[in-house]
């Protein structure tokens, strides 16, 4: 091998290059751009089928009796939506942005990782193939809620090995997506970015992937108990065995509360990242906010139980995991506090992402004032189990996950494409959104305390009028969202070009406003310096 | 254009809906219910609403004062301060303060719910797929309680029947349980195959049933009636189909009818002794009813 052979081949990698042509460039990429844009047009897919899902709940509940659908398949709507929308729309969502943006806000040049992080995103894929097959099985697809609680979920027909191996898959990926994002945090960070001067939104993804890579395991080991106590004939949840089925629930749930927090704190980053650079201002308290989300992600692993109140653990129990919960407030309200005093003196202006953030700050509030309320257990024993438990987790996951990440994409479109997206439509979606999305969850705070249990298909007349109207709501929220995918094509085909900054003032607000828009494949190839 | 104009029809068919909704406070509010547990419940559930009311009139004030105000467009020039340790030692203590003062009331009635001492009556329920058993574990009584036949009927997918022409639809049974009035009734829960709660929202409790262990919990309902909720933990394909019905009689009506079934049982159990070989303890309650009835 002669010596220019050798250059030229180095040049080949490291020069300014642009993808490959046709499928192998999504195949094969190992860019963090392609990637990230690759997770979220997944996600996209997901969020509108899950959203399908949600509506032939809100259509056979639309009005009393039974019209659409069976009761069994009814039950397995409610599962796969809530399995699609958690594993594959939300997660995955916020793991696209992570992809695109923390190279670019953190001053790298790709993913520590580029392969694995290539790997990661087919084996979602592969995951969610497995888990849509599973609808189509003998028995039909899984029906016993997406916390799979025994003995229920081993009455699955041959659904419950297919979802269980997805659930493999899609955490798998989520640890190696999160040992991507901790590995590359720590180390391509540019020259002088102390952990302490890091953008809000990476600081979030960096706790946010501690917590997965120590749940995601615990979930995949709860699940392969059950795989083992379906076919191999172990009791670890099967009284008759001397198992036990709450145990089930205490494994389940030492992953599932944290795997809210994963679902929420990227979504702290993104508002903590746009209310700054429409306000103007620099974020208020920003020290506050770390230590606050290193709080929030602390108590997430100490509260669990406040979800099974009902199952009858002993007083101290029930004391502790009360007061562990109600703890959780403080620094909620910390983030909430520092926010509205970001906006506070500020120079606002009112552009589509941070109407979205807005949206949250309200919404995601109310959302919180419900779950401070589920947090006290002797009412717990009302709500729980209710629409009200409905209303208050889709009130911190629909106007709070899904619009963070709705504002996100709209922040940072401009600088995906080179366009800006069409403000006027744009500005449609959100208020079409944000109307629909309370006329369709929060009469279900009332369908709760009156006492209309989650999980039935049909239900008695006394709570036929906020169905109808909650029901009314999903569907206007459900179209709203087509208009959203229309303005996502329409930016990436064209538009009015946007400078490097996009946003007026942004430079100040984070490193990706000093790369051209769109960002070139490449960036950063030279590390940039930060005072 | 068009888009403005179908949320327009859609807001005006909501608030149509909404008005008559509003009218009845009971169906956007917890009930306050029948027995001390529930009324203390409820008094905790309004107090600690009203607290989240003030601190979101607050809050959101705020927000909306910021937005109102501090506008680009009105020629706001943004300040440049970050931080303010004063204000954030106080509204980190504040809050904290104010969820000591809900967590102490929330214990005390924590304590009570789990004081299971000094009951007059004990009832074991079972869960099923999809129903309830009901044994008075002293008296020798035992049945199951079923959705009744007319609510059953309505449910099938396009039965043709409306759901609004049938009394107490999906919220009655076939055998209620039925339980004495003013007197502490210790109800153990638990569950045959799958994991079902029992729940009666006047009674203001809910507690899993669970194969493998029986919960417990109590409850003295202080007026005669009937009292009905739900299967509230998902159990399988009729989850939606298991109610829950409780009937109250005075201490006396209650006698009566526990005397009934007694008798009811004992007058069964002759003739199904005789021909025991062939007839299934489900058919011996079939006959209990029927005794009943007649
Ligand atoms: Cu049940």
């Amino acid at each position: 091998m002669s010596a220019t052979q050798t250059h030229g081949h180095a040049a080949d990698h490291h020069d300014d290059h642009g993808p490959a042509k046709g499928i192998t460039r999504w195949l094969t990429t190992t860019n963090h751009k392609d990637i990230g844009t690759m997770y979220l047009v997944f996600s996209l897919v997901m969020f509108l089928i899950g959203g399908a899902m949600a509506l032939v709940i809100r259509a056979e509940l639309f009005v009393p009796g039974m019209q659409l659908v069976d009761p069994g398949f009814f039950n397995t709507m409610t599962t796969v939506h809530a399995l699609i929308m958690v594993f594959g729309a939300v997660m995955p969502a916020t793991v696209g942005l992570a992809n695109w943006m923390i190279p670019l806000q953190i001053g790298a040049p790709d993913m520590a990782l580029p392969r694995m992080n290539n790997f990661s995103f087919w084996l979602l894929v592969a995951a969610f193939s497995l888990l849509i097959l599973s609808l189509f099985m003998p028995g039909g697809g899984p029906a016993s809620g997406w916390t799979l609680y025994p003995p229920l979920v081993l009455q699955t027909g041959d659904a419950l090995p297919l979802a269980i191996f997805a659930i493999h898959l899609a955490g798998a990926s989520s640890i190696m997506g999160a040992i991507n994002i901790i590995v590359t945090i720590m180390n391509l960070r540019a020259p002088g970015m102390t952990l302490l001067k890091m953008p809000l939104f990476p600081w979030t993804w960096l706790i946010t992937a501690y917590l997965l890579i120590a749940v995601m395991p615990v979930f995949a080991g709860a699940v392969t108990m059950l795989l083992t106590d379906h076919f191999f004939g172990t009791t670890f949840f099967a009284a008759a065995g001397g198992g036990d089925p709450v145990l089930y629930q205490h494994i389940f749930w030492f992953f599932g509360h944290p795997e809210v927090y994963i679902m929420i704190l990227p979504a702290f980053g993104i508002v903590s990242e746009i209310i700054p650079t429409f306000s103007r201002k620099p974020l208020f308290g920003y020290d506050a906010m770390v230590y606050a989300t290193a709080s929030i992600a602390f108590l997430s692993f100490i509260v669990w139980a406040h979800h099974m109140f009902t199952v009858g653990m002993p007083l101290a129990g029930e004391m502790f995991f009360m007061l562990s919960t109600m703890l959780i407030a403080v620094p909620t309200g910390v983030k909430v506090f520092n926010w509205t005093a970001t906006m506070w003196k500020g120079s606002l202006s009112f552009e589509t992402p941070m109407l979205f953030a807005l949206a949250f700050l309200f919404l995601f509030t109310i959302g919180g004032f419900s779950g401070l309320m589920m947090a006290i257990a002797p009412v717990d024993f009302q709500y729980h189990d209710t629409y009200f438990i409905v209303a208050h987790f889709h009130y911190v996951l629909v106007p709070g996950a899904v619009f963070a990440i709705m504002a996100a994409v709209y922040y940072w479109m401009p600088k995906w494409t080179g366009h800006m997206y069409d403000t006027k439509l744009a500005n449609i979606h959100f208020w079409m959104s944000a109307i629909f999305v309370n006329v369709l969850f929060f009469p279900q705070h009332f369908l709760g305390l009156a006492g209309m249990p989650r999980r039935i298909p049909d239900y008695s007349t006394q709570f036929a009028d906020w169905n109808m109207v909650s029901s009314i709501g999903a569907f206007g929220f459900g179209l709203s969202q087509l208009l959203f995918v229309y303005i996502i094509w329409k930016c990436a085909k064209g538009g009015q070009k946007v400078s490097a900054e996009v946003w007026d003032g942004a430079r100040v607000h984070g490193l990706e406003w000093t790369v051209p828009s769109p960002a070139p494949y490449h960036t950063f190839d030279e590390a940039p310096v930060v005072k | 254009m068009k888009m403005v104009k179908r949320a327009f029809v859609a807001g005006m068919a909501l608030f149509g809906l909404a008005s008559p909704a509003m009218a009845a406070w009971s169906d956007v509010n917890l009930r306050v219910g029948v027995t001390e547990l529930s009324r203390e419940i409820y008094g905790l559930h309004m107090l600690i609403l009203w607290i989240c009311v003030a601190i979101a009139v607050a809050v959101f004030g705020v927000m909306i004062y910021s937005i109102a105000t501090f506008r680009k467009s009105k020629g706001a020039v943004p300040a440049t301060f970050d931080h303010n340790t004063k204000a954030e030692v106080i509204w980190t203590v504040i809050p904290v303060l104010i969820l000591v003062g809900m967590a102490i009331p929330a214990a005390r009635t924590l304590v009570k719910i789990d004081d299971m001492r000094g009951s007059e009556l004990t009832v074991k329920v079972t869960g099923y797929q999809w129903k309830w058993q009901y044994e008075y574990v002293d008296h020798g009584v035992s049945f199951f309680s079923t959705l009744a036949r007319t609510s059953d009927e309505a449910r099938q997918l396009d039965s043709g029947i409306r759901p609004e022409s049938v009394e107490n639809y999906l919220l009655e049974v076939d055998n209620p349980l039925v339980v004495p009035q003013g007197k502490k009734v210790r109800v153990l829960i638990t569950a045959n195959d799958v994991i079902h709660a029992w729940w009666v929202p006047d009674f203001g409790m809910k507690k899993d049933a669970i194969p493998g262990y029986i919960n417990e919990m109590w409850f003295r309902a202080d007026e005669p009636g009937i009292y009905r909720g739900q299967c509230a933990e998902l159990c399988g394909r009729d989850h939606g189909f298991m109610p829950v019905v409780v009937e109250v009689k005075s201490q006396a009506d209650f006698d009566a009818w526990l005397a009934a079934q007694q008798a009811a049982r004992q007058a069964a159990a002759a003739p199904a002794a005789q021909t025991a070989a062939v007839v299934s303890p489900v058919d011996q309650v079939a006959a209990v009813r029927v005794a009943v009835a007649e």
